[in-house]
């Protein structure tokens, strides 16, 4: 639990790589649904995981992705739709599904990863492991069934599944304050008889702290918690959206980027008790170089074949091929 | 493999089949409404509470749950019971079940079985509970999809189903439930998806059969034989992937092609059947297709205006009867 310099440093090389991932998204002008601003959240709630544990993410899934530990060329040439792509070019930025991390899914459908995540949980209590699910959802998908039927299955038979809510405030234009009448998601807890626990979202360690607790809470066969951080996104809900009718201001967007950035805030702490400008200086270039090393990668991979374009429909490729004889 | 047989109903098939699993195999699971009311006390005196989850009223979270478990190292088998209720599992089952193996370009399989029962006859339950919506499926990429009709069938299609890696739907008729057979003893006893089964071998039509129909289907066939019309009744038994190859044989060997099945209309298996068979078995064709089925009606809760919408023995000699008239016999 104890955050070493080596751990803080870690986390803070995951916030910089997730912010320099998405800007080279914004520049390469790819299709994306970019979580500039969430960076402390995604990293904060991942440093305590293991590869064994699984977590489930949806549409804005690239922060969970790289903080996981998926490797950046995949997910980058996955963004292009290249063949060498994490998914083959088949999943794209709503499914940067890297097994080997342990990200078992991402669902476009919001709310679709909640019952995922808790048929992992299941899994793992029926196969008996110490291994976590970690489901990530937003304020959007807290309105869906699924989350309310999901806790309520997770709480009642105490399955290793920690909720995890990236609470930016809005669901596309909708703002929570116009969607739900609790716009403090942890405290649907209290109806579930689990622990909720709200976070600031910007602040990394404060966000490791809570999900520690929570991972070892569900480790040892206590049962679900669901963690609410506070958090924002200062970019659009997708890259190219247009907004014909502003859903939020500029100056408050305006406050986010110059008050709120996680990566600000953690280097400002970080440089007043821990380390120099320099070893952040040397991580930032490092991550810089491996970002356009991803791009560079991508650019030079090709796109999937047509003829391959039914692989992966089934475990058979007999039956994929039974399947595909129409249009080949 | 052990020769041995028992005489068997189908019911009993389905728990016999999936006891068998179970101890083969650790990693199956149930999960489902209502467990101990839906003929499943056998599994639940025999095995770990663990592997039997009873839930509470949430069939998209449950179905979801099963999809998650089967990608995270189980093999869930999720019993959705009523056929009615499966389009609040819809989403789970097309959007991630048919989908996270492609999506994700291989790295993910999804060895999941949902069970599907569907009433017909005269239930006198109404409409929101008698469904048969398996053509709704068969339109969605991704999926295996079963429908057996002999206890035999059930068991040896329903093990395949839950050893297979890919998400399938077995559509179980209730109506077959009391319906005894021979059933092998033999654990490895499989029937592969994707095989048709020529139940009654003939030369002058082809009755493909879906599910319950069967029965009236070789009724009618043994009728039709005295009057010296030669029926050949198959029962494709997978509606997904399809045996189009065992259809079109058959088809090149009669020249004549009835479907029946006991599910709405419009889009149903039959049209997709009479589909292909046009398609790819026209030059074989000498008449038109036809396709019994049960109109694009609800299902009124009187049990005696119930039964009068489903297809019956008498439709399938009628409508036979009549081709043979129309088109002559060669």
């Amino acid at each position: 639990m104890k955050l070493t310099i080596e751990k803080r440093l870690e986390m803070y090389r995951k916030m910089v790589t997730i912010r320099y991932f998405e800007e080279a998204v914004k520049h390469e002008e790819i299709m994306g649904h970019l979580c500039i601003g969430q960076e402390a959240t995604h990293v904060g709630a991942c440093m305590p995981l293991k590869h064994t544990d699984l977590i489930t993410a949806y549409h804005r899934s690239h922060g969970h992705s790289i903080a996981k530990g998926a490797p950046l060329r995949g997910l980058m040439a996955e963004l292009m739709g290249k063949t060498t792509g994490c998914c083959k070019g088949r999943g794209g930025t709503l499914h940067l599904i890297d097994k080997a991390s342990g990200i078992l899914a991402t669902s476009a459908i919001v709310g679709g990863g909640i019952p995922l995540a808790l048929g992992a949980g299941l899994s793992m209590d029926n196969r008996r492991t110490d291994h976590v699910s970690v489901c990530f959802f937003g304020d959007g998908a807290s309105n869906q069934g699924t989350f309310h039927e999901s806790i309520n299955m997770a709480a009642l038979w105490k399955l290793p599944v920690i909720f995890f809510c990236d609470n930016n405030r809005y669901s596309m234009s909708t703002s929570l304050k116009n969607a739900a009448g609790q716009t403090d998601v942890a405290m649907h807890a209290r109806g579930y008889n689990i622990p909720g626990i709200i976070v600031d979202g910007q602040d990394v360690e404060a966000v490791y702290k809570v999900t520690y607790n929570a991972v070892q809470r569900a480790r040892k066969g206590h049962g679900p918690t669901l963690i609410e951080a506070k958090t924002y996104r200062f970019e659009e809900h997708s890259m190219g959206m247009e907004v014909p009718m502003p859903y939020r201001s500029q100056d408050e967007i305006q406050r986010y980027k110059s008050f709120c950035d996680p990566i600000a805030l953690y280097k400002t702490f970080l440089l007043s008790h821990f380390t120099d400008e320099k070893s952040l200086s040397k991580i930032e270039r490092e991550e810089k170089k491996a970002i356009n090393d991803a791009v560079n990668f991508s650019k030079k991979s090709d796109y999937p074949p047509l003829k391959s374009v039914s692989e992966h429909m089934h475990s058979d490729p007999l039956v994929e091929l039974s399947f595909s004889r129409e249009m080949l | 493999m052990q020769n041995t047989q028992a005489l068997m109903t189908y019911k009993e098939a389905i728990t016999q089949a999936q006891k068998e699993e179970m101890e083969r195999d650790q990693s199956v699971i149930l999960i489902g409404e209502d467990l101990t009311l839906h003929g499943n006390t056998e599994l639940i005196d025999t095995f770990d509470k663990k592997r039997l989850r009873s839930t509470p009223v949430s069939e998209n979270s449950l179905t979801g749950m099963g999809v998650g478990a089967a990608m995270s190292g189980l093999r869930p088998i999720v019993d959705l019971t009523v056929a009615s209720f499966v389009y609040l599992a819809s989403d789970p089952i097309i959007n991630q079940a048919a989908k996270q193996r492609y999506m994700t370009g291989g790295q993910t399989q999804v060895p999941i079985v949902f069970r599907i029962w569907m009433y017909y006859d005269d239930t006198g339950n109404g409409a929101q509970h008698t469904d048969r919506p398996y053509a709704m499926f068969m339109n969605s990429p991704g999926l295996k999809i079963i429908v057996p009709s002999t206890a035999s069938d059930m068991k040896g299609l329903l093990k395949s189903a839950i050893r297979d890696n890919d998400p399938v739907l077995i559509f179980e008729d209730l109506k077959l439930w009391d319906d005894k057979e021979l059933v092998f003893n033999d654990p490895n006893f499989l029937i592969p998806i994707g095989k048709a089964d020529i139940k009654r071998p003939g030369s002058d039509l082809t009755l493909v059969s879906i599910g319950a129909c069967l029965n009236i289907a070789l009724s009618a066939a043994e009728k039709l034989d005295i009057e010296g019309i030669s029926v050949e009744v198959i029962d494709p038994r997978t509606l997904v992937p399809m045996d189009r190859d065992a259809i079109l044989s058959s088809i090149a060997k009669t020249g004549r092609l009835v479907i029946v099945e006991n599910a709405h209309r419009t889009n149903g298996a039959s049209a997709e059947i009479a589909a292909f068979v046009s398609d790819q078995g026209f030059h074989n064709l000498k008449a038109p297709i036809q396709r019994i089925t049960t109109p694009d009606i609800h299902i009124p809760a009187c049990a005696q205006l119930e039964k009068q919408l489903y297809p019956t023995e008498g439709d399938i000699l009628r409508i036979i009867r009549g081709l043979i008239q129309k088109t002559g016999r060669f």
